[in-house]
């Protein structure tokens, strides 16, 4: 097993599997590890260095930095989450119905979603934010719908390739139902393709949200957030305290390159796969 | 009197084409029985429309006009699922390549059985046993069922889809290159496979195919294809033996065969001739 996954990864993905394990846990955890609460903290204990009882030191509002990347990674995680899951799920069902119906269903699927590529992504959750209020969930659900019309594509190309495929056609000349025809052929070929997506759109998602915590328009303070803790921590960066925005920045960038590396891994096998 | 299981009556069929291409004629009114019980072979070039034929057959394309039957009904490309499923009652199609003709992520089992629910009311228990059946008449094993496509070879995969065609116990079988992708003693096999198979079940085939050693094997009589039409036609025999058209005798100067040399001269003389007709 572990072989297995060291063939498939390599030094660097295995590297990256274990960056990620450890942010997942960190996420899990975070109300059992955080020494501190990260919501709460005191005048006297502002800007403290890296010590035995703060690990990161402390911020501008003296609350402990270490306990707040930890619980960051909660809200850091779930968005990303969400983002994936909705973009997988309604990217997969357009896709499959317009490559299944064909013809104008297709069409029309498919300048809708060119309509939305039009769209900035950020632009586009922001109009979502302005009209719904700012949140985690407004956030994320407003860059699924951004995301979409890239997941549909992709999935929409590969889905119309296979679709002419002798091993679809043939149980459709049988008159077999087009919904079990995608769901017990077409959906397990293309299985491996959603997979890959999502862990590259998770690396966006969680880029772009950061932007919108930073930008205020995400999570609100004063919850934990990676990217929201880079805003803040701007005012001590120039006061001469970069730790709280350099460590953030690093805890994004790690997950993010290591998810984007892992994606790449598999794609690359994905698209191997279909040769051997 | 019962009409003949195959009967193609003036098809003719344009696809769009490329912007440079041009609309291309991959049908031009072709006329076509194929009788009972016997062994049909279209052969011709890449690109003669063959593939065609055979795909409107089964009903996977349509027609720009003519029309086709199977067994005294007409077929349509734009039919419902119910028509499909009747339809599949009568004719069955195997497809070029075995690799991509079974779902590679399930157990072959999966493809035969499929086709059974739909065309039966067999329990599941009956159905299994249908399976190991038709596994046994396609010269695989019962243990054979349970393996992922890519756990058989080339040959084995190409008797599942035989397999699978069978199923459905159809009258008609239209097999658009289905030995193309197999090595020369594999193919061997399974045409004799086929040959049994026609000859126990009264089978009537249409044998797609640009290899004229397998022609000679397979079929009763031949028609070639060019360019959408039919060239010539024939018992096997008297096409390969003494063709008339000169694309026929360009198909057969131009398949190598053991001693054979091209003749360059006599090729481009022919490929001439039959450019002009």
């Amino acid at each position: 097993m572990m072989a297995r996954i060291f063939d498939r990864m390599g030094v660097l993905g295995c590297i990256a599997i274990g960056f990620i394990g450890i942010v997942l846990l960190a996420a899990l955890f975070a109300p059992w590890i955080a020494p501190f609460d990260p919501t709460v903290g005191s005048v006297t204990q502002r800007y403290l260095g890296s010590s035995a009882v703060h690990l990161l030191g402390t911020d501008q509002a003296g609350r402990d930095i270490f306990s707040r990347l930890l619980w960051g990674a909660r809200s850091s995680l779930t968005g990303p989450i969400i983002v994936v899951v909705v973009t997988a799920i309604f990217g997969t069902g357009i896709a499959l119905i317009a490559v299944w119906w064909g013809g104008l269903v297709d069409a029309g699927l498919s300048r809708v979603l060119d309509l939305l590529f039009a769209f900035p992504n950020l632009l586009l959750a922001m109009l979502a934010i302005a009209v719904f209020g700012p949140s985690l969930t407004t956030a994320a659900l407003a860059l699924a719908i951004a995301y979409i019309p890239y997941t549909a594509r992709v999935i929409r190309s590969q889905a119309m390739r296979e679709r002419n495929l002798p091993y679809i056609r043939s149980p459709q000349l049988q008159g077999i139902s087009g919904t079990v025809i995608t769901m017990r052929h077409l959906m397990p070929n293309i299985a491996p393709l959603i997979i890959t997506g999502a862990t590259i759109n998770f690396g966006f998602a969680m880029i772009e949200l950061a932007a919108l915590s930073f930008l205020g328009l995400g999570v609100q303070p004063p919850e934990a957030d990676w990217g929201l803790m880079i805003s803040n921590g701007q005012q001590s960066l120039l006061n001469g305290y970069p730790a709280e925005s350099i460590l953030a920045g690093l805890c994004i960038v790690i997950t993010v390159a290591s998810l984007g590396y892992v994606g790449e891994r598999l794609g690359g096998r994905a698209a191997a796969g279909r040769k051997a | 009197m019962m009409s003949s299981p195959i009967v193609v009556k003036h098809l003719t069929k344009t696809f769009r084409g490329t912007r440079s291409s041009g609309p291309v004629l991959a049908l031009d009114a072709v006329n076509l029985i194929v009788e009972k019980g016997t062994c049909m072979a279209v052969v011709g070039e890449s690109g003669s429309g063959k593939t065609t034929l055979g795909r409107i057959i089964v009903g996977l394309e349509s027609a720009d006009s003519g029309t086709v039957a199977v067994g005294g009904r007409l077929v349509s490309g734009r039919a419902t699922r119910r028509e499909r499923q009747r339809r599949s009652s009568q004719i069955q199609m195997v497809f070029q390549d075995p690799q991509s003709s079974l779902n590679r992520r399930l157990p072959v089992r999966v493809a035969i059985d499929e086709v059974l629910r739909i065309h039966s009311t067999l329990g599941a228990g009956p159905r299994a046993e249908r399976c190991t059946e038709l596994f046994e008449q396609v010269g695989l094993e019962a243990r054979h069922l349970d393996a992922l496509p890519s756990e058989l070879s080339g040959g084995q995969r190409q008797r599942v889809a035989i397999a699978r065609a069978l199923a459905a116990s159809p009258s008609v079988i239209v097999l658009d290159e289905s030995v193309a992708a197999l090595d020369v003693t594999v193919q061997a096999q399974i045409l004799d496979l086929l040959t049994r198979l026609r000859q126990e079940q009264g089978l009537t085939y249409l044998f797609i195919t640009h290899d004229l050693t397998v022609v000679q094997q397979i079929a009763d009589n031949v028609v070639v294809m060019r360019k959408g039409a039919i060239v010539e036609r024939g018992p096997t025999a008297d096409v390969l033996g003494a063709p008339q058209h000169p694309y026929t005798q360009l198909l057969l100067e131009c398949a190598p065969r053991p001693g054979w040399k091209p003749q360059r001269g006599v090729i481009r003389a022919l490929r001439d001739e039959s450019e002009k007709l």
